[in-house]
């Protein structure tokens, strides 16, 4: 409260009367329509706050007079986006997939689109980048396929699946469980075996001892020298790429006891032009074929 | 800053005061018409800077195809800045940030130097209210005719005058908005636009406020922006020091005044004979009497005013005049002994202190001000055409191929500030036998590809650089990246790594 308004001795103006341990406030006035604007404003936010959204509630808020509310805009914005987009998306879905990768316009719109989609739906388990986790989740941005790389295969497998038991037409593969069937011993030999085709074996015998296990259990899946079957999802043993790790233990492990991925459909959960754009992305991840 | 002011002690600190008002009704200030050097000066740099805000937009500037041909354009949406010969990019937005930073040194240097020149001559404030008295004046008539005519009737003749004047006020506040949108989108166009509806919405939004604003400000508010809103007259007084000009009233001269009757002597008095007139040409409708203060926007019309009474009267001019703190306080310690009167005027002059231009304030100023316009210069000197910026992949940051090779993922941007599409042949050094590849072009692999670059514009590609096979590499390798031109030049390299599992 002003106490005491006193007439300041140095430049002969008025005090408000103020007075903060000895320090005194000039009263310098400020003109009208200053405080005018103030009272605008506090009125102009009372109508506000009438009009609008705006008084916090137990339950909810109060939803202002006029009932406005921004869902109904961000509703129209995105009919409008998604009706931007259509004719694209129309293209997408009637273009040769091939024909995408090699128009440059479709390409990029393609990458685009796909590269939120895959973030939203892929990456879980194959890395934000396509690189795949440890432990059975295939990297994508290599050149080694297991159902094969091509853009139609790509696509196949988007919308299908992997051993899902949902999809009929979903990729099927089955490893049996060597450990019910083979020693410890013959499972440890075809491991090295496995190790000759990309020239990491140890032990020569080992090998050699291993080789007519392989003959007779794995060749039908993985191939003559370990080149993999795409046809029936046998990955391929003789190069630098090993889903389940490529360590002798790690090799003996999976053929005791094989871990098999599994990969859901996408058909009927995602639009067909997003699995064409994915299936492109993909390929261009850097192992297309 | 109210040096000249008389400490009174012998005043009573506390006499009893009806309690005060915090808030009052503004006092309307009646400039008067005043003619002499700094009104002249004045006008010219208000026909001067309107001239230049008002023709600028209109100014062409060929620059090819597919380019605007505005000499001044900040093309906002096309995300691009257009002064004159220079094409600023959004990445170069510190060549703007160094203009400001120019503009404000500058002020300093200015300021420390001739005072507030800034406020009394060049502040848009000023100019736009000096121009909206100019009108007031024409139509209103001086000082007195307009005082008259607000106390007076409420006649034809004065709603007459009234409407003319607000109606010319807001045609030019109109201008004055519609030119400040014509900088930021093409001149013809746009002023076609405005008057056939056709504009988009931000341009109605920025003319209307700017309209708003001008016709508010300099018709209405005033010396009140100064006074009040302006934070420039709070902090100014760091520039200033007791070297720098400012308008200041020699009371040494001028005091004690009193009026004065022709004939009668000047002896034992002082050359003010109070008439006002000082007063009452001041824009901002304070006494300059009482010293410096926050109000004096420092255009010095009481001078000049001031200088045609003392003409009139007979005495020597600069009773007001732009004078340093250090020279009235000298002054004021050499006529400390000698009566009021003619003689004092000899003794100052005698004891005159000539300004210093040079001390470190000012050099200070002007030390920086040429280090960052040199900074400028070399920056808009050395300015490339092409660049080149390098993303490398970090997830993965390497793949390992089925035949053992390892690969890298980078995604370039080609920036081609040129205005045509030019195709480059991109190299890798430091990585023996590296393939490249680009997405959308990979039948084109192998140690060179060409990469595209659209004209005006940023071209992002992604390009996969592959090791060979059974290549002994480091986890890291330095790689440079190297564009080179149509006619063979190399255009501009980048630097990155490539990166290799641990062996």
């Amino acid at each position: 409260m002003p106490t005491k308004i006193e007439k300041d001795a140095l430049t002969g103006k008025l005090t408000t009367g103020h007075e903060w341990d000895g320090i005194k406030e000039l009263n310098t006035p400020l003109p009208k329509w200053w405080l005018y604007l103030l009272y605008a404003t506090v009125i102009w936010s009372a109508v506000w706050a009438l009009l609008f959204p705006s008084f916090p509630g137990l339950t909810g808020h109060f939803g202002g007079v006029l009932g406005w509310t921004k869902r109904e805009d961000i509703a129209q914005e995105m009919r409008r986006v998604a009706e931007a987009r259509a004719p694209m998306f129309e293209r997408i879905r009637s273009t040769d997939l091939e024909d995408i990768r090699r128009d440059p316009v479709l390409l990029q719109f393609a990458r685009a689109g796909a590269r939120q989609a895959f973030a939203d739906n892929c990456a879980p388990c194959h890395g934000s980048g396509g690189e795949g986790r440890p432990g059975g989740f295939p990297a994508l941005v290599d050149d080694d396929w297991i159902w094969g790389g091509t853009l139609e295969e790509i696509a196949f497998t988007i919308r299908h699946g992997i051993r899902n038991g949902v999809d009929d037409e979903a990729r099927q593969s089955q490893m049996p469980a060597y450990a019910q069937t083979l020693s410890r011993r013959e499972i440890e030999d075809v491991a090295e075996y496995v190790l000759s085709f990309s020239g990491r074996s140890t032990n020569a015998e080992a090998a050699k001892r291993g080789e007519t296990t392989y003959a007779e259990n794995c060749v039908a899946c993985h191939g003559e020298r370990g080149e993999g079957v795409r046809a029936v999802g046998g990955p391929a043993l003789n190069d630098a790429i090993w889903l389940y790790g490529g360590t002798k233990e790690q090799i003996v492990a999976q053929i005791a006891n094989p871990r098999m991925g599994v990969m859901p459909p996408w058909q009927g959960r995602l639009d067909e032009a997003i699995i064409r754009m994915l299936a492109v992305y993909v390929h261009t991840l850097g192992g297309g074929e | 800053m109210r040096v000249d002011r008389k400490i009174d002690l012998a005043e009573p600190a506390a006499s009893p005061t009806p309690p005060a008002r915090l808030y009052a009704n503004r006092v309307k200030v009646y400039p008067a018409r005043v003619r002499g050097t700094f009104r002249t000066a004045k006008y010219a740099f208000l026909v001067f800077a309107l001239a230049v805000y008002y023709i600028l937009p209109w100014l062409r500037w060929p620059r090819g195809e597919g380019a605007p041909d505005q000499l001044i354009l900040l093309d906002f949406a096309g995300r691009r800045f257009y002064l004159g010969p220079i094409e600023i990019w959004p990445q170069e937005i510190y060549l703007v940030t160094g203009l400001l930073i120019l503009s404000a040194i500058g002020l300093f240097l200015v300021s420390s130097l001739f005072g507030r020149v800034w406020c009394g001559y060049a502040c848009p404030q000023t100019v736009w209210t000096d121009l909206f008295m100019w009108i007031e004046r024409r139509i209103e008539g001086d000082r007195n005719a307009r005082m008259k005519l607000d106390q007076g009737a409420r006649d034809a003749a004065y709603w007459r005058k009234k409407v003319a004047k607000h109606a010319i006020w807001l045609l030019i506040a109109f201008l004055t908005g519609g030119s400040f949108v014509l900088y930021v989108q093409d001149a013809p166009t746009a002023v076609r636009d405005i008057f056939t509806g056709e504009a988009g919405a931000w341009t109605y939004t920025f003319v209307g406020l700017l309209t708003f604003t001008t016709y508010t400000l300099a018709g209405w508010a005033r010396e009140q922006v100064c006074t009040y809103m302006c934070p420039w007259p709070r902090f100014q007084a760091a520039m200033l020091d007791e070297q720098s000009l400012i308008v200041t009233y020699r009371a040494w001269r001028g005091e004690p005044r009193g009026k004065h009757k022709q004939g009668e002597p000047w002896e034992g008095r002082g050359d003010c004979i109070d008439c006002r007139q000082c007063v009452h040409v001041c824009p901002t409708g304070i006494d300059i009497r009482d010293g410096q203060q926050l109000e004096c926007i420092g255009c010095g019309l009481c001078i000049d005013a001031c200088n045609a009474v003392m003409d009139k009267i007979g005495r020597p001019r600069g009773l007001i005049a732009l004078d340093t703190l250090a020279n009235t306080q000298a002054c004021e310690r050499a006529v400390a002994n000698t009566p009021p009167g003619p003689a004092r005027i000899p003794v100052a002059e005698a004891a005159h202190q000539r300004m210093k231009i040079i001390r470190p304030r000012t050099m200070i100023y002007a030390g920086v001000l040429s280090l960052v316009g040199a900074a400028m210069l070399l920056a808009v000197a050395t300015r490339s055409v092409t660049e080149l910026s390098v993303l490398r992949d970090r997830a993965p940051v390497y793949v390992v191929l089925s035949d053992g090779a390892v690969r890298n993922a980078y995604t370039l941007k080609i920036v081609n500030k040129t205005h045509e599409a030019r195709v480059f042949t991109l190299h890798l050094d430091g990585l023996a036998g590296a393939t490249l590849a680009a997405i959308g072009a990979e039948d084109v692999a192998g140690p060179t590809i060409p990469l595209a670059a659209r004209p005006d514009g940023v071209e992002s590609h992604r390009v996969y650089v592959t090791a060979p096979a059974g290549a002994a590499l480091p986890e890291s390798t330095t790689v440079t990246f190297r564009l080179v031109d149509a006619s063979g030049r190399e255009a501009t390299r980048t630097e990155s790594v490539f990166l290799a599992p641990r062996r």
